[in-house]
């Protein structure tokens, strides 16, 4: 029995650098691989992979309506991504956009709905605004001000938030803010003419805010004292703080601008998508946004095109299942599919797996530096 | 008798937020931080139910146990077959585990859901499991003693699902705390490079846990879908999980990683969302139903403010361990 240097079957080694082409190639070919993990399960359905996902396409991007509704659906999902970006860059993991989208939400909603009539449009929407960013911020900042005192664990911190804020709302909409002229479930007056957001293009303005955000965002993050502070706290607190950089006063910052962005979010969402409050107002759309922003690896720009693929994904599995009788949670099944083979694919750009015997020349010297 | 049906009510709404709490603690032990248990469970909860409704409609004379057995072997595997993609991703492919455990959430849900519909669809409108079943899943274990008065309603009238989630929680804990294996495992959760130069195999200590704790955790979504406490039982409801997993999550912080604590911290949780039932306190619902969540954020700020060694979340808990680069 010779035990000396065997070779493992399978070993991994680092890659020091891979060309952008290489790196989206193996990108491309993982969602291929999950829409054909996708189409497996429509042939089991006894359906034709092909025409559903061609089904898909057109029914979110055909009409100017589907996609007006398409764009509808990416908004607060590319809004909530830019909010996470600055907190996941600082590793500061908010997991509470739901939670900072709603408080944004309900703070709106109090000007919507009791002073509607003492303000001219303009100043009630601009009010609406600071009011959505100001709570939002707050709703940011709770979790970072225990996070930078004591450490407490913000991942969790932000989770309770979510469900503590939906709660509220919750309560709002069944007791104190309950449309008095409504019958039946408990549900939250219409918000007036004078508090709704205005089109272009036949989609609230609230597109527009988002992309000067995602512009806003990726100067913030790359060009400005802020934006380099955050990226020095997230490699190394301890480096920031020989830095002589304040730590506890960057997180609480940063967590204020996260929160904030989500607030403005919920409030674009309540004035300009639903011109109401409700329970499905977040609607796991700060869960989501987690996922865009991270495989976007965090750049604003990038999330452009990784939102705009789910929303395509969401709303396309509405037509499906009109016209296939395939249950529109087909989205969430296909959407949690690529969003693994995404996270997997990484793995593959980050790193070279060797198999025995197909050694190439150089990897011993690699292997010993 | 007010306070005794409270008492039962309560243990059994504690039930699945108990295995809930059980698989997440030992997920978390190992320094994986799921957050896919909302989606395990409804994995869980759709595979129980469909297996169970797939062997009565194969077999001639459908036998209850046979049925109840599929239904728990169904209901783990493949809520434990979505902790072992989240195992995969996080691990072997070392991925970021709060976003890989969202994916688990948004697929769980979705799979749970989908697949649910799919078989209503194929049933022709819902998907019921047979009284024989239903009535395994929601009678005394203990018929016999349960008619003692009192003692008998407060210990023996529950369901086999209350006793086995108590079971876990005793081999859980004994697990933990006395055996060598435990031990292994929560240094895994400590501190892995220092486990791994004590020649404990890391990666497998970490999907070992990880996997049956997920399969734990699955089981809590059986018991939404066969319990009838809440109204129907055996039938499929859209949407049924409704944040059980997320409260799992948030109790597994409330009992400080501590399985016999979970015990108590499940019923105390239990409790409180079937109180409105019994006592009126004149708090509106929905605030009363964020209790659990506020308690577990004063009790995340308490422990981080005591500082006190026992009780802090294992230490790499959420960091993966990549062995070249410690």
């Amino acid at each position: 029995m010779e035990k000396t240097k065997k070779e493992p079957f399978v070993r991994i080694a680092k890659r020091e650098d891979i060309s952008m082409q290489k790196a989206w190639f193996i990108r491309i070919a993982a969602i291929l691989v999950a829409l054909s993990i996708g189409a497996v399960i429509i042939l089991i359905l006894k359906h034709n992979p092909f025409e559903v996902y061609a089904d898909m396409i057109r029914g979110s991007l055909k009409t100017k309506t589907s996609r007006v509704e398409t764009v509808k659906i990416m908004v607060p999902l590319l809004g909530c991504a830019i909010a996470i970006a600055p907190a996941f860059k600082m590793k500061f993991w908010n997991i509470g956009a739901e939670g900072q989208l709603l408080a944004g939400a309900i703070a709106a909603t109090y000007f919507a709905l009791f002073h509607y009539e003492t303000m001219p449009r303009p100043v009630l929407l601009a009010v609406m605004f600071i009011a959505g960013a100001v709570a939002g911020g707050i709703a940011g900042l709770i979790p970072a001000i225990f996070r930078a005192k004591w450490g407490t664990n913000e991942t969790l911190f932000t989770l309770m938030l979510n469900y503590i804020l939906l709660g509220i709302e919750q309560y709002l909409q069944n007791g104190p803010w309950k449309d008095p002229k409504g019958t039946g479930f408990p549900i939250i007056a219409m918000f007036d003419a004078n508090a709704r957001l205005p089109k272009v293009f036949g989609v609230h303005i609230g597109w527009i805010i988002v992309l000067l955000l995602v512009a806003a965002m990726f100067v913030y993050l790359r060009y400005s004292k802020h934006g380099y502070e955050i990226s020095v706290v997230g490699e190394s607190e301890r480096t920031a703080r020989y830095a002589g950089m304040n730590v506890p006063m960057i997180i609480m910052r940063t967590m204020f601008v996260s929160g904030a962005i989500a607030g403005i979010i919920g409030y674009i969402t309540v004035c300009g998508a639903d011109y109401t409050l409700n329970e499905g107002t977040a609607g796991g759309v700060g869960f989501t946004a987690i996922t865009v922003a991270w495989l976007a690896k965090l750049n604003p720009f990038t999330m452009i095109g990784i939102s705009f693929f789910l929303a395509i994904l969401s709303k396309g599995s509405n037509t499906i299942q009109t016209n296939f009788k395939i249950p529109a949670s087909a989205s969430g099944v296909l959407t949690g599919i690529i969003l693994f083979s995404m996270l997997a694919c990484e793995f593959f750009i980050g790193y070279r797996v060797i198999f025995r015997g197909h050694r190439k020349k150089g990897d011993v010297k690699n292997d010993n530096a | 008798m007010t306070m005794l049906n409270f008492f039962c009510a309560a243990v059994l709404a504690s039930c699945p937020l108990l295995f809930g709490t059980l698989g997440e603690s030992l997920t978390e032990k190992s320094g994986n931080l799921n957050l896919g248990v909302e989606g395990m469970m409804f994995m869980g909860a759709v595979a129980g139910l469909g297996g169970s409704y797939y062997y009565e409609k194969s077999a001639e004379n459908p036998v209850a146990i046979i049925s109840v057995l599929i239904a728990i072997g169904c209901a783990f595997l493949c809520a434990a077959l979505g902790a072992l993609i989240y195992s995969v991703i996080t691990i072997t492919f070392r991925a970021n585990q709060n976003v890989t455990g969202l994916a688990l959430t948004i697929f769980g849900i979705g799979f749970g859901n989908f697949v649910g519909e799919a078989m209503s669809n194929a049933a022709g409108g819902y998907v019921v499991v047979s009284d024989l079943t239903k009535t395994a899943f929601n009678t005394p274990l203990f018929p016999a003693l349960s008619t003692i008065p009192i003692v008998g309603k407060l210990f023996f009238s529950y369901n086999f699902m209350v006793y086995l989630s108590l079971v876990c929680a005793i081999v859980l804990a004994v697990f933990l705390k006395y055996t060598r294996v435990g031990l292994n495992l929560r240094s895994v959760g400590e501190n892995p490079a220092t486990a791994d130069a004590a020649g404990i195999n890391v990666e497998r200590y970490k999907y070992l846990a990880t996997v049956i704790g997920g399969g734990i955790t699955g089981l809590g979504g059986l018991y939404i879908v066969m319990n009838s406490a809440n109204g129907v039982g055996g039938v499929w409801v859209h949407n049924c999980i409704s944040g059980y997993g997320w409260l799992s999550v948030a109790l597994v912080i409330f009992a400080m990683w501590n399985p016999s604590r979970a015990v108590f911290c499940a019923f105390i949780v239990g409790a409180l969302s079937v109180m409105r039932l019994y006592i009126s306190l004149g708090i509106p619902d929905q605030i009363y139903n964020i209790f659990p969540y506020i308690a577990t954020v004063i009790v995340l700020i308490f422990v981080s403010l005591r500082k006190k060694r026992e009780n802090q979340p294992p230490a790499s808990l959420g960091l993966a361990y990549f062995r070249e680069e410690r």
